[in-house]
C-alpha cells in the first residue's frame, strides 16, 4: 500500500541560537515523555521531530539555556 | 532452542514496569525491604519526567488524616462514590496507610500545605468527609522520587516499552519482553516477580479536538499494562466503569475543582448558576455535568470571576505551575482571564483509570493480580479512586510483597519459542516497505470508540463498534513503521486496539446502568442490584476469546446506613 507524507505545524519551538545540543546537551530530549524531540542531523540542535505533544513542559522547564518554548498545539489552541 | 544472540537477556529479582508514581515507590520499597535483591525499573520514557505527575501535582485528593477523617469514613465515602461495587478491603488497606505515606513523603521533602499551627491544611471537597490537602509547591515530586531511586541503587532502564509478560510452565510470571524505543532493540528481562505500574489507558477515546495526543491522561499511558495483563491471562475488572472527567474544553486538562473549590470557585452552567452540590468526581456527578452540557443551560463553565484579586492570583500560581502548567498559556492564547470570563469546560474522552474511577487490572489488598508473581499498582490497578497517594501506597504494598515472593523463588525458565515468535511479531512493522502508518490505525480505532462506545451506551451501537474494531485485526499485518519511534507507536496502537475491544465487551456484558454516566446503558436504564451487584471480570477465555464473568463483591468491612448509601444520588442542586 503506497503512502504519502503530510506536514504539520509543531508546538515545541527550539531557539537554535540558544540551544547547546551541539555541545552535547540532551536535557529536553531526555525528559520528553513522548520522545518526540530529537537532534536535527543538519544543525546539531534539538527539534521536534514528531507532532505528538502533550504540552506538558518538562522540555521547557528543564532546558538550561531557556531555548525551548512549548506552544499549545494548533488543533486545540 | 536457545535464545538468539540479538535478544539481550537481563536477570533481576524484581522487575517494576513503569517509572511514574507507583513504580518508583515500589522499586524503592523493594530495595528497602531487601537491599540484597536486584530491582529494575523499566520505563518507556525517562523516570525523571514520566507518568501522570511529570510536572508534579497540585494536591492530594484522598488524604486520610487523623482529626479530619478515619479510614472507616474514607472507605464509606468511596463505597458510596463507587455505587457499592468495590473491594473494600483494598480501599481499607490504602486508607490505613494513607497518613503514614503522607508523613513519609513529607520527610522526603514533598511540600504539603500547612496551617499556622504547622498542621496539614485540610480542605473539604468530597460529599461527606474532608480529604483534600493542597500542594501549591508540588512541582518537585518527581525529583524527590528520582533521588530515592539513586540512593537505593535501583537499576533504571529508560526508553524501553514493555510489550508482553512472560510466564513459566507453572503459570508464574517470569519477566517481560520489551522494545527499545529509540533503536528497536528487543530485550528480555527475566524476573522472579513483576510489578506493573504502567498507568491509565488514556488513549482509547479520541479527544474532541481530534489531536491524538491531546488526551486527558499523559498519552504515554496508553494501556500497555492492560494489554499485557490480558495476554498473560490476568483478570481485569470494572472496565465498563469508564473514566470520564470534567476538564477545560480543548485543553483537555483538569479544571481543578479540587484546587479552586476550597477557594470559592465552582462548576456553573451558562447562566453562572451552580447545578451540582459537590465537585468531587463520581459517575453521578459526571451524569449531571453531561446533562447540563447537552441541555439548554449548557455549556458548563469553571466560575472564578466572582473571586477577589488575591484569590485569583493564588489559583493562577497553583494551576499554572503544577501538574499541567501550560494551562495559563492556553488561556492567554484565547484571551481568557479568570477575573472576567468563566472558563468553558467539557468532558474527556473515555479511558480506564483506577485513579479516578474503578477500571483496571484486578488486584487485591496485597497488590496481587490473579496471576502468581504479578503485582499491580497505581492508575492501572483496580483499587478505585486511588489518585496519586493511592499509587504511592500500593506501590509500597507491592514492593514489600513482590520482594518477598522473589526471595522464595528460583530463577525461572524462559519459553524460547514464545520469545522468538514475539520478537518477530513486535518487529514486523519495521520490516515492511509500505503499509498502514500507526497514526492512521490508531486514529481509526479511537474514532470508532467515540462513535460507538461512549455513553450513552446502546447495545446495537456497541455491537457495530465491536465488530468494526475487531475487523481491524486484518489490518495489523499491514502496519508499517519507518523508524524505531514509529515502531513504538505501532505497538502502542495494538494495545489501544486491545483496550477498545475490552471497553465494548465489558460494557455489553453488564446489562444494567450504574455509576451515572460511566455506565449509562440506555437499553438497561435502571440499576439492577439483584442481578448486577457484582464485579465484571474480563479475561482471555477458551480459544483466546475475550470473556467476562461475574465476581461477587466480598463482604464489607465497613457497613453503610441507608442514608449514606444514597448520598451520591442527590447531587443536583434542588430548585428553590
Amino acid at each position: 500500500m503506497p503512502t504519502a507524507s503530510q506536514i504539520s505545524m509543531v508546538p515545541v519551538v527550539v531557539d537554535d541560537d540558544k540551544c547547546i545540543a551541539d555541545k552535547g546537551c540532551r536535557t529536553c530530549i531526555d525528559v520528553c515523555p513522548l520522545d518526540v524531540l530529537w537532534i536535527n542531523e543538519e544543525t546539531g540542535k534539538a527539534h521536534m521531530k514528531y507532532d505528538e505533544c502533550w504540552y506538558c513542559m518538562p522540555c521547557e522547564a528543564d532546558c538550561p539555556t531557556d531555548a525551548v518554548t512549548v506552544n499549545i498545539p494548533y488543533l486545540l489552541s | 532452542m536457545a535464545i538468539p544472540d540479538d535478544i539481550k537477556v537481563m536477570d533481576v529479582d524484581v522487575l517494576v514496569i513503569g517509572g511514574g508514581t507507583a513504580g518508583p515507590m515500589a522499586a524503592v520499597t523493594a530495595k528497602e525491604k531487601n537491599p540484597d535483591a536486584s530491582v529494575m525499573l523499566l520505563e518507556k520514557a525517562n523516570v525523571k519526567r514520566s507518568g501522570a505527575i511529570s510536572m508534579g501535582m497540585d494536591g492530594l485528593n484522598n488524604a486520610v488524616v487523623p482529626g479530619h477523617s478515619t479510614p472507616e469514613d474514607y472507605v464509606k465515602e468511596i463505597t458510596i462514590a463507587n455505587d457499592g461495587i468495590l473491594l473494600q478491603k483494598g480501599v481499607m488497606a490504602y486508607a490505613q496507610r494513607s497518613y503514614s505515606m503522607i508523613q513519609k513523603l513529607d520527610k522526603w521533602g514533598v511540600y504539603f500545605q500547612k496551617d499556622e499551627t504547622g498542621e496539614f491544611d485540610m480542605k473539604k471537597v468530597h460529599h461527606l468527609g474532608t480529604y483534600v490537602l493542597p500542594m501549591p509547591e508540588g512541582h518537585n515530586v518527581k525529583k524527590i522520587l528520582y533521588r530515592r531511586l539513586r540512593r537505593h541503587r535501583v537499576k533504571v532502564e529508560n526508553r524501553y516499552q514493555a510489550i508482553r509478560l512472560l510466564k513459566d510452565e507453572a503459570g508464574v510470571v517470569s519477566g517481560c519482553i520489551a522494545l527499545g524505543t529509540r533503536d528497536a532493540e528487543v530485550i528480555v528481562v527475566r524476573a522472579k516477580a513483576v510489578i506493573m505500574c504502567s498507568g491509565a489507558a488514556g488513549r482509547i477515546g479520541l479527544p474532541a479536538s481530534g489531536y491524538l495526543f491531546g488526551t486527558y491522561e499523559n498519552p504515554s499511558n496508553c494501556g500497555d499494562g492492560h494489554s499485557m495483563a490480558y495476554h498473560v491471562g490476568a483478570e481485569l475488572t470494572g472496565l465498563e466503569c469508564y473514566q470520564i472527567n470534567p476538564l477545560l474544553k480543548d485543553y483537555n486538562g483538569p479544571a481543578c475543582a479540587y484546587v479552586t473549590g476550597p477557594l470559592g470557585g465552582y462548576t456553573a452552567n451558562a447562566k453562572g448558576d451552580r447545578f451540582i452540590e459537590c465537585d468531587y468526581w463520581s459517575g453521578q456527578m459526571m451524569m449531571e455535568f453531561y446533562n447540563e452540557l447537552q441541555g439548554g443551560n449548557g455549556p458548563v463553565f469553571l466560575k472564578l470571576d466572582h473571586l477577589a484579586e488575591e484569590t485569583i492570583q493564588e489559583i493562577e500560581h497553583v494551576l499554572h505551575t503544577n501538574e499541567r502548567p501550560s494551562r495559563g498559556r492556553f488561556h492567554d492564547g484565547r484571551g481568557t482571564d479568570y477575573r472576567t470570563k468563566m472558563v468553558e469546560m467539557h468532558i474527556s474522552e473515555i479511558g480506564f483509570c483506577a485513579g479516578h474511577s474503578a477500571s483496571g487490572v484486578w488486584i487485591n489488598e496485597k497488590g496481587e493480580t490473579s496471576v502468581p508473581g504479578l503485582y499491580g499498582a497505581g492508575d492501572m490497578a483496580s483499587i478505585p479512586h486511588s489518585y496519586m497517594l493511592g499509587a504511592f501506597v500500593y506501590g509500597e504494598i507491592c514492593g514489600e510483597n513482590a520482594v518477598e515472593f522473589a526471595r522464595e523463588r528460583d530463577v525461572p525458565k524462559l519459553d524460547e519459542d514464545y520469545i522468538i515468535a514475539e520478537r518477530d511479531r513486535i518487529l514486523a512493522p519495521l520490516k515492511r516497505t509500505d503499509g498502514i502508518p500507526p497514526s492512521q490505525f490508531e486514529y481509526k480505532v479511537r474514532r470508532l470508540v467515540n462513535d460507538y462506545l461512549q455513553p450513552p451506551k446502546v447495545s446495537k451501537k456497541m455491537d457495530i463498534g465491536l465488530a468494526r474494531i475487531r475487523a481491524m485485526e486484518n489490518d495489523i499485518p499491514y502496519l508499517y513503521a519507518r523508524d524505531p519511534h514509529e515502531l513504538l507507536r505501532a505497538n502502542e496502537a495494538q494495545h489501544i486496539f486491545d483496550c477498545a475491544q475490552m471497553a465494548a465487551v465489558a460494557s455489553l456484558y453488564r446489562q444494567e446502568s450504574r455509576w451515572g454516566l460511566y455506565h449509562n446503558y440506555v437499553d438497561h436504564p435502571e440499576t439492577d442490584n439483584e442481578n448486577w451487584f457484582c464485579h465484571v471480570q474480563l479475561f482471555k477465555g477458551e480459544n483466546d476469546n475475550m470473556t467476562c464473568r461475574k465476581r461477587e463483591v466480598e463482604p464489607y468491612v465497613v457497613e453503610l446506613d441507608d442514608e449514606e448509601k444514597n448520598a451520591y444520588q442527590q447531587l443536583r442542586v434542588q430548585a428553590g
